[in-house]
C-alpha cells in the first residue's frame, strides 16, 4: 500500500526529501554560471598571457589553448602551450613585438 | 536632503517585482515617505493595474522622455493616498524607446518632489534591465524559494554589483511553510545562504494577493491580508527600522505529524 510504504520511508528517512537536492543542484549549476569568461575576454587573456610567456620562451603562438575546464566541485583554467625554443634570458617587451609579425609569416 | 531611488528586480519572470513595488510603495507611502513609483516596463505595463490606477493614464514615461509633456502631467496620484503617485510605462512602444541616460535624468527631477522613487523592473537582463537600474542607489532582489528563480537572482546580483548598486536587499516570496517543513521547498536560510545579500523580507504564499490584484488594491490596504502584513514589515525595515521576521505556522499533518513529533523525524 503507498500511503504505508512512504509512511515508513519518512520515519526511517530513505526518501532523499527534495529540498536537499534542489540545493545541490543549485550549488553545482552557480558554480558554473558564475565562473565562465566571456569569449572575448578569453580571447585577451590568450592574447596577454602570449604576451608574457614570450619573454621566456618562443611559443607557436596559434597552437596555443586555453581553455575552462569544470568538473563537480572545482573550475580550473588549462592552458596547452606548445614550446619552440627556450631564450637564454629574458627578452623585453620590444623585442617579442619585433618578432611577433616574423612569427605571423612563419606560420603561412 | 538627497532621496532614495530603489530598483525592485529578480531576473526571472513572475516571482512579484510589480506587486512588490505596488505594495512597498503604497506602504511607505501610508508612513509618510513622498514616494514615486515608476514602471520600467514599458511595453508591458502591469504597475497601474495592481494599483488600480489604470484607467486614468493619459501620459507615460516615453511621452516625458520625448518630450510630448511635462513630468507632472504624466504622474497619477494615488487618490487613496496622496503621498504616493505613478509614473507609468508606455504600452504600445517597447524598451528601446528609453536610454540609461534618459532614465537618469527622469529620475534627478522626481528627486526634487519626492523621497523615494521605487523603480519597478522588468525580467529580462537587456536594456528594460539596464534602464531601470540606471538611476538606482539601492536595489531589492525577490526571489521565489525555487532553482530558477534563485539562478536568475544570482545572475541578477552579479549584475548589480558591476553596476556599483552596493545596497543589495532579499525578499524571498511565496514560501509554502507546508512544504518547507516536508522539505520539499528550500528555506529562507537555504536561498540566503546561496545569494549572500541581506534579507530584508519573508513572504508567504496568500491567495488575498489574487485578490488584491483583481481589485486593483494593494493588499497592504487588507487588514488581514498577511502578505499584505509581511510588506509592512518590509516597508518599516527599508525604514531603518528593527523589525522581526514574521513566523509561519503550519498545520502538522495528522497521524504522520503525530509520528514525525514522537521519532524527531527530519532536521
Amino acid at each position: 500500500m503507498p500511503v504505508l510504504a512512504s509512511f515508513i520511508d519518512r520515519i526511517f528517512n530513505r526518501q532523499s526529501p527534495s529540498r536537499s537536492t534542489a540545493k545541490d543542484r543549485l550549488r553545482l549549476v552557480l558554480l558554473h554560471d558564475r565562473t565562465d569568461i566571456p569569449s572575448l575576454m578569453l580571447e585577451q587573456m590568450r592574447q596577454d598571457m602570449i604576451a608574457v610567456l614570450s619573454k621566456y620562451v618562443e611559443i607557436d603562438q596559434d597552437a596555443l589553448e586555453v581553455n575552462l575546464e569544470k568538473e563537480d566541485g572545482s573550475v580550473a583554467l588549462i592552458a596547452n602551450i606548445p614550446i619552440r625554443k627556450v631564450r637564454e634570458k629574458r627578452v623585453d617587451d620590444a623585442v617579442v613585438q619585433a618578432e611577433a609579425p616574423a612569427a605571423a609569416d612563419l606560420s603561412t | 536632503m538627497a532621496g532614495r531611488v530603489i530598483v525592485v528586480t529578480s531576473g526571472k519572470g513572475g516571482v512579484g517585482k510589480t506587486t512588490t513595488s505596488a505594495n512597498l510603495g503604497m506602504a511607505l507611502a501610508k508612513n509618510g515617505e513622498k514616494v514615486c513609483l515608476v514602471d520600467a516596463d514599458i511595453g508591458l505595463r502591469n504597475l497601474d493595474l495592481l494599483l488600480g490606477l489604470e484607467n486614468r493614464i493619459v501620459y507615460d514615461l516615453v511621452s516625458v522622455v520625448e518630450g510630448r509633456c511635462k513630468l507632472r502631467q504624466a504622474l497619477i496620484r494615488d487618490k487613496r493616498e496622496p503621498n504616493l503617485a505613478l509614473l507609468p510605462a508606455a504600452q504600445t512602444r517597447d524598451k528601446s524607446a528609453v536610454s540609461p541616460e534618459q532614465m537618469k535624468v527622469l529620475i534627478a527631477q522626481l528627486l526634487e518632489e519626492f523621497t523615494i522613487v521605487l523603480i519597478d523592473c522588468p525580467a529580462g537582463i537587456e536594456q528594460g534591465f539596464q534602464n531601470a537600474i540606471a538611476g538606482a542607489h539601492e536595489a531589492i532582489v525577490v526571489t521565489n524559494p525555487e532553482v530558477s528563480s534563485v539562478r536568475d537572482a544570482d545572475r541578477i546580483i552579479g549584475l548589480l554589483e558591476a553596476a556599483e548598486i552596493t545596497d543589495k536587499y532579499l525578499i524571498v516570496n511565496r514560501i509554502r511553510p507546508n512544504l518547507i517543513q516536508k522539505d520539499d521547498m528550500m528555506s529562507v536560510e537555504d536561498v540566503q545562504d546561496i545569494l549572500a545579500i541581506k534579507l530584508i523580507g519573508v513572504i508567504p504564499d496568500d491567495e488575498s494577493i489574487i485578490v488584491s490584484t483583481n481589485k486593483g488594491e494593494p493588499a497592504v490596504l487588507m487588514a488581514h491580508s498577511i502578505a499584505g502584513q509581511a510588506y509592512r514589515n518590509i516597508a518599516r525595515r527599508l525604514q531603518g527600522e528593527d523589525v522581526p521576521f514574521m513566523t509561519f505556522q503550519t498545520k502538522s499533518t495528522g497521524v504522520l505529524g503525530m509520528f514525525k513529533k514522537l521519532f524527531a523525524v527530519g532536521k
